[in-house]
C-alpha cells in the first residue's frame, strides 16, 4: 500500500518538476539567445532527472529489501532455531512478520520472537526511512542539477528523444527475448529429461507408458513419442483434408464468383470461424460431432468412437477453413488481372480460367498457406484434449482414439508440476519437438509466401 | 513458313470443321463449369453452415441454464434450532489475532447449528406427506443453500425468530430433472434421484414453489464443487478480467512501441531482418509453447505463485505481442510518407512527427489491432492449464496474484463434470458468456475502424 | 524526315489493300458502354471488313480500348460496365442472350497491353488455347498447330530449341509474340490488339509490326494504338476516337492528310493529346 503512495508522490514531484523546468525555461527565452529546445523539452529532462534516479533505487529496494530483512532476521535467531529447515522456518517467518506488524499471534510468543519481531520492525523502520532519504535526496539533487544545466543552448529535445528511443529499443527486444527464453527453458529442462531417458529411446521409441510419477523412480516408464506424433500427424492430415478443398474452394468462390454483397456478408461470417476459442471447438466436438459420427458409423455399421482421430481431425478442419480461405482469397487477387484476360481472351471459361492458369499461378502462395494451417494444426490442444480420445498407442484406424503431442503436454503438466521427475518433464521435451516441427513449417511457408509476394510486387 | 502460304486465307470448309469441333465440346465444358461453380457455392454454404451450427447447437444448448429451477418458500428461522452466543466484539488489551481467534471460532459455532432442518421444516410446510421422510426432502434444494442461511444470520443476527420469503437454488439433480434433461422413461436404478424426491419435485413445480427463474447464481457465485447448483462462473470471470487488463497494461504498449521502433527508426540491418522473421514465427508459435515457458519461466525459475491471473496475463501478454505488432506495423505502413515528410519538412523531429502526426492518424488502426488481439488472448485455454490455472477454486480472486481460474478454464473443467446432464448446459451457458465478452469486443474493433478509418 | 517515312509506308498500305473486295465482318451501331452511371462510350457506329487492319487512334481515355474490349465482350469481367447496342459478328449479334461467349472469344481472339504469358512452358501457353477447344485430336496435331503458330508469329526458330521453359523467362517482344502466337493457335477470324507495342522498344514493336502486316493476309485485325506512326504504318483504315465517341473513320491515308474533322486534324498535328 505504502509504495503506491510513494510512487504516487514520485509523480506528483515530476509534474512540479516539469513546471518548474518549462517555467525556468521560459524565464530564459528573455535573452537573446536563440532557445535550441521548446519549454516543454525542457520540463520533460528536468522531470526525468528528479524522477529515473529516485525510481530506479525504489525498485532495486523493493527487489532485495525482503532478502536483505529475512538474513537479517536469521541471523538474530537464537542457535537452536537458526538450523530449522523449510516449513517450519516458514511458520517462523510468519509468525515473527505477524507479530512485527502488530496484528500479534493468537498463543504468547516467545521471546526470541518477540526480539526477532523487534529487529525486524526496527530494521523495516530504518530501511524504509533510508529509501524514502535517498529517494528525496537523489530527485531533489536531480531536479537541482537539471534546472541548473537548463541554458538556451541545451539540446534538451535531443537528450528526451534518446530516452524515448531508448525505451521503444527495449520493447522490440522483448519479443526477441521471449523467443530466447522459449528455447532456453525448452532446451535446458529437455536436457534435464534427457539425463533419465536416453535421446533414441524418446525419439525413436514405440510405446507411450510414463508411469505415475509416485510409483518412484525404479520403474521409469516408457517415453516413446513415435505413437504421439503420429497420433498428431494423423489428425492433422484429416483437419487438412476437410479444410483445404472446401478453404480453397470457398476462397476461389468468393474471390472469383460471388458478387460484392455476397463476399461482404459471407466473408466475416466465415471468420467468425476463426475468432471462436478452440475450447468451444472442442466442446461442440464432444457434444454435437463425436456423438453424430459415432450414431451414423452405427447406422452404417461401423464402430466410430465418438472421441477419436476422426472427430477431433474434422471439427480441426472446420476452425482451420477461414484460415485457408482468406490466406488463399489474398493469393488470388493478387494473381494479375492479365492473366485472367489472357486466358478469358482465348475463349477459356471462368473455371478453366482458374483451374489451369490461375491457380497453378498461385500454388506456390497456397502450398505456403497450406503449411501454416498444418503448423496450427499440429500445435492446436484443446480439440485434441477433448475429442480425440487420448490414447497414446500406435495404430492407424481414424475410427479409434489417439493422443497427441499436445495433449500429452497437457496431461503431464497439469496438477502438481514436480521440476525434477522425467513424468513433467517430459512436457518440455515434447514441447521441444512441437517448437522444432512449428517453427520448420512456419519458415518455410513465410519464405513461400514471401517469395510469391515479390513475384506479383 | 511454308504452311502459311499454303493456305494464306483458311477456307470455309475448314473453318467450318473447326468451329464444329469447337461446339461439340462446348457443352460438356459448360457443364463443367457449372459443376465448379456449385461446389464453390457448396464450401461457402458448407463454412456458413458450420458457423450456424456451431452457434445454433450452443444457443439451444446453454439457454436454457440461464435459468434455473428455484424454490420460493418461507423459512422461519426457529430459534430453537439457532442457538448461538452474540458476536464477539474486541476486548481491551487484546491483540487483533486473539480477537480473529474468537471470531472463528463464533463462526464456527454458527455453521454447526443444524440449518439443514430448517430448510427441511420449510419444505414440509408446503409437503406434509414428507414429514417422516426428512433427508429426502433436504434433496429438492442444492447443499450450499444453508450456506446461504448461515450468511443472512451472521451478517444480520436480528433475523433469528424471524420469517423471511426466501428464493433458494433446487439441487442440480431437480434442475435436470424437471427441465427433462434426463430420460424420464429410465428405471429408478439409474435416475440420479429417488422416486418420492422426484414426484415432489413435480408437485411443487406445478403448484409453483418451485420456478425457473433467471440464475443470478451463474453471475455473482464462483465454482463449486459440493453444492453443484450454485457453481458460478464469477471467479473465473474475474481471473479473465484481471489477465485481459493485464495484456491490455504490457502487450499493447510494448507491441505498439516495439512497431514504431522497427517501422519508423530501426535501421536496415541483420539484426532487424531477424526481429522482423523473429515476430512473424512467434506469431505462428503454438499457444501450449507459450504455456510450457510460463511454467519453465515464471514459475520454476522466477518461484511466481500458481494459478494466478498474474502469471496467466504475463504468459498470454507474450503470447498477444506478436499480434498487436504486426497489426501496428501494418497500420503505420498504410500512412502515406508525404505526411511524415511534410511533418519534417517544417522542422519538426523525428519523434516529434511520430508523437504528433503518425500515431493519432494510425490510432484506430492499432486499437482495432490490439481488441482483436485481446479478444484472442482470453478465449485461450491451453498455456494456462500448464500454469495450474486448471485449479479448483472456489473463491472470487481480489488480486491478480490469488489463486483463480479463466473463463475458457473453467468451460474446460465443467465439460468434464460427472454430472453431465446439469453440466453440459452450464457448460454451454458459460460458452455463451464467453462468446458475448469476445464477440462485443470484436463488435467493439469493428465499430472503430468503420468510425475512424480512413482512406488514403 | 518523319513525314517521309510516313508517307512512304501509307502508300505500300494503299497499294495492298486494293486488290481486295471490302467484305463486312464485324459491325457496331450505337455502341454506348457505361461504367456504373456514367456513359464512357456515347454512341459508336463502325464497320470492320474482313482482312483489313483497322487502327483506333486518340487521345488516352477516349475509350478506344473500351470499345475494343466490347468487340469479343471482355468488359463482361468488368463489374458494373455495361453494354447497350448492337454489334454483329457475321450478322450475328454478340451479345445476344443464346450467343456463348466462349465461343465468340474462341473467334474474336485479343493480345493485351502487356504482354501476359501463362506462368507454364512456352509450348504450354501456346496448346492451352487449343486444348480448351479440343481442335486438336492427337498429340501430333497439337504439335502441328504449336509450331504453325509459333511459326506464323515469328518465334519458332528463337525458341524451338525451349519449348519446355517457361513463357515468363522470354524477352518483352518475344513474349507479345509468343501472346500473339496463342492468340493465332486457336485460329480466331479476328484478333484485337490493345497497344500491343507500347510495352516493348523500338526493335521489338518493329518486329511485331511486321507480323501484324503479315497476318492480315489471313485474319481481321482491329488495333489500338497511341502511336500514330505505327497506325500509319500498319493499318487498312483508320477510326479517330475523342471523349468518348468516334470522330471519324477512313482510308489511312486519309485521315493523317486530309481528315475531315477538325479534332481530328489537331490531335494528328499534335495540339493536344
Amino acid at each position: 500500500m505504502n509504495n503506491w503512495v510513494l510512487v504516487c508522490v514520485l509523480l506528483v514531484a515530476m509534474g512540479f518538476a516539469y513546471q518548474f523546468g518549462t517555467m525556468r525555461s521560459r524565464s530564459l527565452v528573455d535573452g537573446k539567445a536563440r532557445m535550441h529546445s521548446r519549454p516543454v523539452h525542457h520540463g520533460l529532462l528536468v522531470a526525468l532527472w528528479c524522477g529515473l534516479p529516485a525510481f530506479t533505487v525504489f525498485l532495486l529496494w523493493s527487489l532485495f529489501e525482503p532478502g536483505i530483512l529475512r538474513s537479517a532476521v536469521l541471523n538474530q535467531l537464537p542457535p537452536d532455531m537458526a538450523g530449522l529447515q523449510g516449513h517450519e522456518l516458514e511458520v517462523l517467518m510468519r509468525r515473527v512478520q505477524s507479530i512485527a506488524s502488530g496484528f500479534g499471534v493468537s498463543d504468547q510468543p516467545a521471546a526470541y520472537e518477540l526480539a526477532a519481531a523487534e529487529r525486524l520492525r526496527s530494521l523495516q523502520g530504518t530501511g524504509r526511512l533510508a529509501m524514502i532519504a535517498s529517494m528525496a535526496v537523489l530527485a531533489v539533487t536531480g531536479l537541482v542539477y537539471a534546472l541548473r544545466r537548463l541554458s538556451p543552448a541545451l539540446r534538451a529535445r535531443n537528450h528526451v528523444e534518446a530516452v524515448f528511443r531508448v525505451l521503444l529499443v527495449v520493447c522490440s527486444t522483448i519479443a526477441i527475448l521471449t523467443t530466447i527464453g522459449i528455447v532456453l527453458s525448452m532446451v535446458g529442462e529437455a536436457l534435464h529429461f534427457f539425463r533419465f531417458v536416453n535421446p533414441v529411446d524418446f525419439f525413436f521409441g514405440t510405446v507411450w507408458n510414463p508411469r505415475f510419477s509416485t510409483t518412484g523412480a525404479g520403474e521409469l516408464g516408457q517415453f516413446g513419442l513415435l505413437p504421439l506424433l503420429w497420433g498428431t500427424v494423423m489428425v492433422s492430415i484429416i483437419a487438412l483434408l476437410v479444410a483445404v478443398p472446401v478453404g480453397l474452394m470457398t476462397a476461389v468462390f468468393m474471390a472469383e464468383y460471388a458478387p460484392g454483397w455476397v463476399r461482404a456478408l459471407a466473408k466475416p461470417i466465415i471468420e467468425v470461424l476463426a475468432g471462436v476459442p478452440t475450447i468451444v471447438y472442442g466442446f461442440f466436438a464432444l457434444v454435437m460431432v463425436g456423438p453424430f459420427f459415432h450414431s451414423a458409423g452405427l447406422a452404417v455399421g461401423l464402430d466410430i468412437r465418438a472421441t477419436s482421430a476422426l472427430t477431433a481431425g474434422v471439427v480441426m478442419g472446420i476452425m482451420i477453413i477461414p484460415f485457408i480461405s482468406s490466406l488463399s482469397d489474398d493469393i488470388i487477387t493478387q494473381v494479375p488481372k492479365a492473366m485472367r484476360d489472357g486466358s478469358l481472351g482465348l475463349g477459356a471459361t471462368k473455371s478453366e480460367t482458374i483451374r489451369k492458369v490461375v491457380l497453378p499461378a498461385a500454388l506456390p502462395g497456397i502450398v505456403g498457406a497450406v503449411l501454416l494451417a498444418a503448423s496450427r494444426a499440429i500445435g492446436e490442444t484443446m480439440i485434441v484434449v477433448l475429442a480425440a480420445g487420448n490414447s497414446p498407442i500406435l495404430h492407424a484406424n481414424p475410427l479409434e482414439a489417439v493422443s497427441t503431442v499436445t495433449v500429452t503436454i497437457v496431461n503431464q503438466l497439469t496438477g502438481d508440476i514436480d521440476f525434477a521427475s522425467p513424468q513433467s518433464l517430459v512436457a518440455f521435451a515434447l514441447g521441444l519437438t512441437l517448437f522444432a516441427i512449428t517453427l520448420s513449417l512456419n519458415i518455410v511457408a513465410l519464405y513461400i509466401v514471401r517469395k510469391y509476394r515479390e513475384q506479383y510486387e | 513458313m511454308d504452311i502459311q502460304q499454303a493456305q494464306p486465307n483458311p477456307p470455309a470448309a475448314a473453318s467450318d470443321k473447326r468451329r464444329v469441333r469447337v461446339e461439340k465440346s462446348l457443352q460438356r465444358r459448360h457443364r463443367a463449369e457449372r459443376r465448379f461453380r456449385f461446389i464453390g457455392m457448396s464450401a461457402v454454404v458448407f463454412g456458413l453452415g458450420m458457423v450456424a451450427l456451431l452457434f445454433i447447437s450452443i444457443l439451444a444448448k446453454g439457454l436454457p441454464a440461464f435459468w434455473q429451477a428455484t424454490v420460493v418458500t418461507e423459512v422461519y428461522f426457529d430459534p430453537e434450532i439457532i442457538r448461538v452466543d452474540p458476536r464477539p466484539v474486541a476486548q481491551p488489551g487484546e491483540s487483533p489475532a486473539q480477537l480473529r481467534e474468537r471470531e472463528m471460532a463464533w463462526q464456527t459455532q454458527v455453521t454447526m447449528v443444524n440449518w439443514n432442518r430448517i430448510l427441511e421444516d420449510s419444505l414440509i410446510a408446503h409437503l406434509p406427506e414428507a414429514a417422516s421422510a426428512r433427508p429426502r426432502v433436504r434433496q429438492l434444494v442444492t447443499s450450499g443453500e444453508r450456506f446461504k442461511l448461515r450468511d443472512m444470520v451472521v451478517e444480520n443476527p436480528g433475523l433469528i425468530g424471524q420469517r423471511a420469503q426466501l428464493k433458494l437454488l433446487a439441487d442440480a439433480n431437480v434442475d435436470v430433472w424437471l427441465k427433462g434433461n434426463i430420460d424420464r422413461s429410465l428405471p429408478d436404478a439409474q435416475q440420479q434421484l429417488p422416486p418420492e424426491v422426484r414426484a415432489w419435485a413435480d408437485q411443487l413445480y406445478e403448484r409453483g414453489v418451485i420456478q425457473m427463474r433467471f440464475s443470478t447464481t451463474l453471475f455473482v457465485n464462483p465454482d463449486s464443487r459440493g453444492s453443484l447448483a450454485s457453481a458460478g462462473l464469477a471467479g473465473a470471470f474475474v481471473g479473465s478480467l484481471y489477465m485481459m487488463l493485464i495484456v491490455i497494461l504490457l502487450a499493447v504498449p510494448v507491441g505498439v512501441a516495439s512497431a514504431v521502433y522497427l517501422e519508423e527508426f530501426a535501421p536496415r540491418n541483420r539484426f532487424t531482418d531477424l526481429i522482423e522473421v523473429n515476430i512473424n514465427n512467434l506469431a505462428a508459435v503454438p499457444s501450449i509453447i507459450f504455456g510450457l515457458l510460463g511454467a519453465a519461466v515464471f514459475i520454476n525459475w522466477f518461484g511466481m505463485p500458481l494459478s494466478a491471473p498474474i502469471v496467466g496475463g504475463l504468459v498470454l501478454s507474450l503470447m498477444t505481442l506478436p499480434t498487436v505488432i504486426i497489426a501496428t506495423r501494418s497500420t503505420l505502413k498504410a500512412i502515406p510518407p508525404s505526411i511524415r515528410q511534410a511533418a519534417l519538412g517544417i522542422g519538426a523531429s523525428k519523434v516529434q512527427t511520430i508523437l504528433h502526426h503518425v500515431l493519432p492518424l494510425a490510432l484506430p488502426g492499432i486499437l482495432t489491432g490490439a481488441i482483436i488481439g485481446v479478444a484472442q488472448a482470453i478465449g485461450e485455454t491451453a498455456p494456462l492449464l500448464l500454469i495450474g490455472m486448471s485449479a479448483f477454486v472456489a473463491a472470487i480472486p481480489g488480486t491478480p496474484f490469488d489463486q483463480s481460474t479463466a473463463l475458457p478454464v473453467q468451460i474446460y473443467l465443467w465439460q468434464g463434470n460427472e454430472l453431465r446432464n446439469f453440466f453440459e448446459a452450464r457448460t454451454s451457458a458459460a460458452i455463451i458468456v464467453l462468446l458475448a465478452l469476445m464477440l462485443s469486443l470484436n463488435a467493439f474493433a469493428i465499430w472503430l475502424r468503420k468510425r475512424f478509418e480512413k482512406r488514403w | 524526315m518523319e513525314n517521309d517515312v510516313m508517307r512512304a509506308s501509307l502508300a505500300s498500305a494503299e497499294a495492298a489493300q486494293n486488290n481486295h473486295t471490302p467484305e463486312l465482318k464485324m459491325s457496331a451501331r450505337d455502341v454506348r458502354v457505361f461504367y456504373g452511371e456514367s456513359e464512357a462510350l456515347h454512341g459508336v457506329d463502325l464497320d470492320i471488313y474482313a482482312n483489313e487492319v483497322l487502327a483506333f487512334i486518340g487521345p488516352s481515355g477516349c475509350g478506344k480500348s473500351t470499345f475494343l474490349r466490347c468487340l469479343n465482350r471482355m468488359n463482361d469481367t468488368i463489374d458494373g460496365c455495361r453494354v447497350t447496342g448492337r454489334i454483329e459478328l457475321d450478322g450475328e449479334d454478340i451479345y445476344d442472350r443464346r450467343l456463348d461467349v466462349v465461343l465468340l472469344r474462341a473467334r474474336v481472339g485479343m493480345v493485351f497491353q502487356k504482354p501476359n504469358p501463362f506462368p507454364k512452358s512456352i509450348y504450354e501457353n501456346i496448346a492451352y488455347g487449343p486444348r480448351l477447344h479440343g481442335l486438336a485430336e492427337s498429340r501430333a496435331e497439337l504439335d502441328e498447330i504449336v509450331q504453325r503458330s509459333l511459326t506464323r508469329a515469328g518465334l519458332w526458330d528463337e525458341v524451338k530449341d525451349r519449348l519446355d521453359q517457361p513463357g515468363t523467362g522470354l524477352s518483352g517482344g518475344q513474349q507479345q509474340r509468343l501472346c500473339i502466337a496463342r492468340a493465332i493457335a486457336v485460329s480466331p477470324e479476328v484478333i484485337l490488339m490493345d497497344e500491343p507495342c507500347s510495352a516493348l522498344d523500338p526493335i521489338a514493336t518493329a518486329k511485331v509490326e511486321q507480323l501484324i502486316t503479315e497476318l492480315s493476309e489471313s485474319y481481321t485485325i482491329v488495333i489500338v494504338t497511341h502511336n500514330m506512326q505505327q497506325a500509319a504504318r500498319i493499318s487498312k483504315r483508320t477510326a479517330f476516337f475523342h471523349l468518348g465517341n468516334l470522330v471519324e473513320v477512313d482510308e489511312t491515308t486519309k485521315i493523317f492528310t486530309t481528315p475531315s474533322d477538325s479534332r481530328t486534324e489537331d490531335y494528328i498535328t499534335g495540339r493536344f493529346g
